[in-house]
């Protein structure tokens, strides 16, 4: 077993984001594209030369949509993605983490296997996890904490949880610390705020879209995880941000432009071009208004992913976020 | 044909949908066009985003009615907006006063960890208490129109589940044996629970099972009433007066999410009677007999003998971009839309700006009518 010692030979001579901490725990409010940035992630460091893993916590698919790959993910790792190795690319690999394989899987390793999946089915599972809060979350971080021990990938991506339950979930750890005084379970959770809060080996990337409640709660989340969880924040990734056309013209009309270039115009066209570009002008005006107020609220670097008019992620367009956010991460020292 | 159709005096909308769908939004919309149409209406909902809170007058106590006031046309019938925003704590602890035997009981009950625990653990109560909650204000009888908005689950079965869940905790065979040892018939079964109890305590905590044992014991005598309550809000929701409209945005992932909750409903003899797509990008120009992508081909096409960087080519590859992302939602769409057919399907396009006041709401609530 390699130990998680200190930044390896490899780790050292990679740019900027790459040298940090080997685990970047993603979160976000539902619907920001929270697996879809963790995917790109994870391309991105295989195109940096690095195997990485991510794991889904809450798996609902996104992720091997967004690699194409046929099959759900499971307990098991599974490639996700082959990297090209003549141009030294890492792989991806994935797999789930889910709350109560990972309670049978302590319950196993204390030898409580027998009677745990005996005990299942009367709901005696459920009355432990309710007597203490957070001891689900705790062994699937401490599985976590494992895995980067074992050193499986360069990079584990963890898919958290949305937002709401991010925080409960890395900061279970900690309240159990204050409540439970000696046993294995306190072992596990100490393990696990080591783990969180050291920042050499762990990262808290929030996501956010440029929009009004995105960005509140982005930057209320940032301060939970920084105050309540102890966690070292790295850049905020700003998603489907439109991406600026600057040869708009302002003020000037489609018609006017075509009886210019001699074109002539469909019934309806220059309508359809004016309020288009209307909108386009609109909606990235709002956005660049968000977007400055979350450098404001939290004052980070950022990194902004494109908007791709798409509608759904697959590989051409995973490969398209994951360079914008290869070229993003290198700015960041 | 749009969602009027269900605002009717004694119906119930649940709406359901994955998180960021704008569940709440299109519930207090609904809410409002109840209140336009001449309904007391009622909209239930569990953490709204603080300025849509603000806007409904929600800063206040949690669980009970507030009039929301709005401006109605005057010539109309006089409906009114209300507004509940839920906690799930004290609709438990209302509950637990309820059905306890004895003050002392409730007491015992209020007071336990695991008690204590269980509204902020236990998955599915949150689920349970809306669902308490909207049962409780249909017995009541005080408003024509309830639309609820789902608590943030990853999945929205929890809600249709979370009876079942909450009375199965509640019901624990294992802790009953335990609790109950006096019963000789179930020794034998009773012996691995006592070890599995045993290990437990060793593992996390001896206080740990004590506050479990004593929770089941002050909840003795209480189940029945609980289940039967669980009874009657698992009636009510699967009632003719219940209907659940789905929200979905035009993406792969909460549309997958639609339609697994919609293969779940027809097990159970149930079928949405609403879809509303949110967000979606708008249609330039007048309909035609060109399809999206023949239209968006050949805006691409000018604007590349153009040239993008021309002011006109510019133009044209905008215009190309959004015709093709909206035709891309409406591919994401249409397996959803040909599940829940013929019930009626509302396209609201994303608003300029976030819907975070009454305005907004008024502006969604006009294009679910339209």
């Amino acid at each position: 077993m390699t130990r998680a010692g200190p930044v390896s030979p490899a780790q050292e001579s990679r740019s900027g984001f790459w040298r940090q901490a080997r685990v970047v725990i993603v979160i976000g409010k539902g619907g920001v594209g929270k697996t879809t940035v963790s995917a790109a992630l994870a391309r991105a460091a295989s195109l940096a030369g690095m195997d990485a893993l991510v794991v889904e916590i809450e798996g609902k698919g996104g992720l091997t949509s967004a690699f194409e790959h046929p099959d759900d993910l499971d307990y098991r790792e599974v490639v996700l993605y082959a990297g090209d190795k003549s141009k030294g690319e890492g792989d991806v690999r994935g797999r789930t983490l889910r709350a109560d394989e990972a309670l049978i899987e302590y319950l196993e390793d204390h030898a409580m296997g027998r009677l745990s999946k005996r005990l299942l089915s009367a709901g005696a599972i459920d009355v432990v996890a309710t007597a203490v809060p957070g001891i689900k979350d705790i062994l699937v971080l401490g599985k976590v904490k494992q895995l980067e021990r074992e050193h499986p990938a360069d990079l584990i991506v963890l898919d958290a949880p949305a937002s709401g339950h991010a925080i409960s979930f890395l900061a279970g750890a900690g309240s159990l610390l204050d409540a439970v005084r000696s046993g294995p379970i306190r072992a596990q959770a100490q393990d696990v705020v080591n783990l969180l809060t050291d920042e050499s080996r762990c990262q808290v990337l929030v996501v956010t879209l440029a929009e009004e409640m995105p960005v509140n709660e982005a930057a209320e989340v940032a301060a939970a995880v920084e105050d309540r969880v102890g966690a070292h924040l790295g850049p905020v990734v700003v998603n489907g941000v439109y991406p600026r056309r600057e040869s708009l013209p302002l003020g000037v009309s489609a018609d006017a432009l075509a009886a210019e270039a001699s074109i002539h115009l469909r019934p309806g066209e220059a309508e359809a071009l004016d309020d288009a570009a209307q909108a386009r002008r609109g909606r990235q005006h709002l956005q660049e208004s968000h977007l400055e107020r979350l450098s404001r609220l939290l004052p980070l670097p950022q990194v902004v992913l494109p908007f791709l008019f798409t509608a759904s992620v697959g590989r051409a367009e995973l490969e398209e976020l994951a360079r914008a956010m290869s070229a993003a991460l290198e700015t960041i020292d | 044909m749009n969602v009027g159709v269900l605002l009717k005096s004694g119906n119930m909308l649940i709406c359901c949908g994955s998180g960021g769908v704008g569940k709440t939004t299109v519930a207090a919309s609904l809410a409002l066009a109840g209140a336009q149409a001449g309904l007391r209406s009622c909209v239930v909902t569990i953490d709204p985003a603080r300025r849509l809170a603000d806007a409904l007058g929600l800063e206040t106590l949690p669980n009970v009615a507030h009039r929301v006031p709005i401006d109605l046309d005057s010539s109309a019938e006089p409906g009114e907006l209300w507004a509940l925003m839920l906690d799930p704590k004290s609709t438990f602890d209302s509950l637990v006063a309820r059905y306890a035997e004895s003050p002392e009981q409730g007491e015992r009950i209020l007071d336990n960890r695991l008690y204590r625990n269980i509204s902020g653990a236990l998955s599915g109560t949150q689920e349970y208490m809306a669902a308490e909650k909207l049962y409780e204000l249909a017995e009541e009888g005080r408003f024509d129109l309830l639309v609820v908005d789902t608590p943030p689950s990853r999945n929205a079965l929890d809600f249709l589940e979370a009876p079942a869940r909450l009375t199965k905790f509640l019901d624990n065979r294992l802790f009953r044996m335990v609790v109950m040892p006096a019963r000789s018939y179930l020794r034998a079964v009773s012996m691995a629970a006592q070890a599995f109890v045993r290990t437990v305590a060793k593992v996390v905590g001896a206080e740990v099972v004590d506050d479990a044992v004593s929770f089941f014991q002050a909840f003795e005598g209480m189940e029945a009433g609980f289940r039967d309550r669980a009874e009657k809000v698992d009636e009510l929701l699967g009632g003719p007066n219940t209907a659940f409209v789905l929200v979905a945005s035009a993406r792969k992932d909460t549309v997958a999410e639609a339609l697994y909750f919609t293969t779940r409903l027809q097990e159970m003899g149930k079928k949405p009677q609403a879809l509303v797509a949110n967000r979606l990008h708008p249609r330039f120009g007048r309909e035609g007999s060109e399809s999206l992508s023949d239209l968006a081909a050949a805006d691409r096409a000018r604007a590349e003998s153009l040239g993008e960087n021309t002011p006109l080519g510019a133009l044209y590859a905008n215009l190309a971009e959004f015709r093709q992302v909206a035709e891309r939602e409406e591919e994401v769409l249409n397996p959803l839309i040909a599940r829940v057919a013929p019930a009626p399907v509302c396209r609201v396009p994303y608003l300029e700006g976030d819907v975070s006041d009454l305005d907004g709401l008024q502006r969604v609530a006009a294009v679910l009518m339209a």
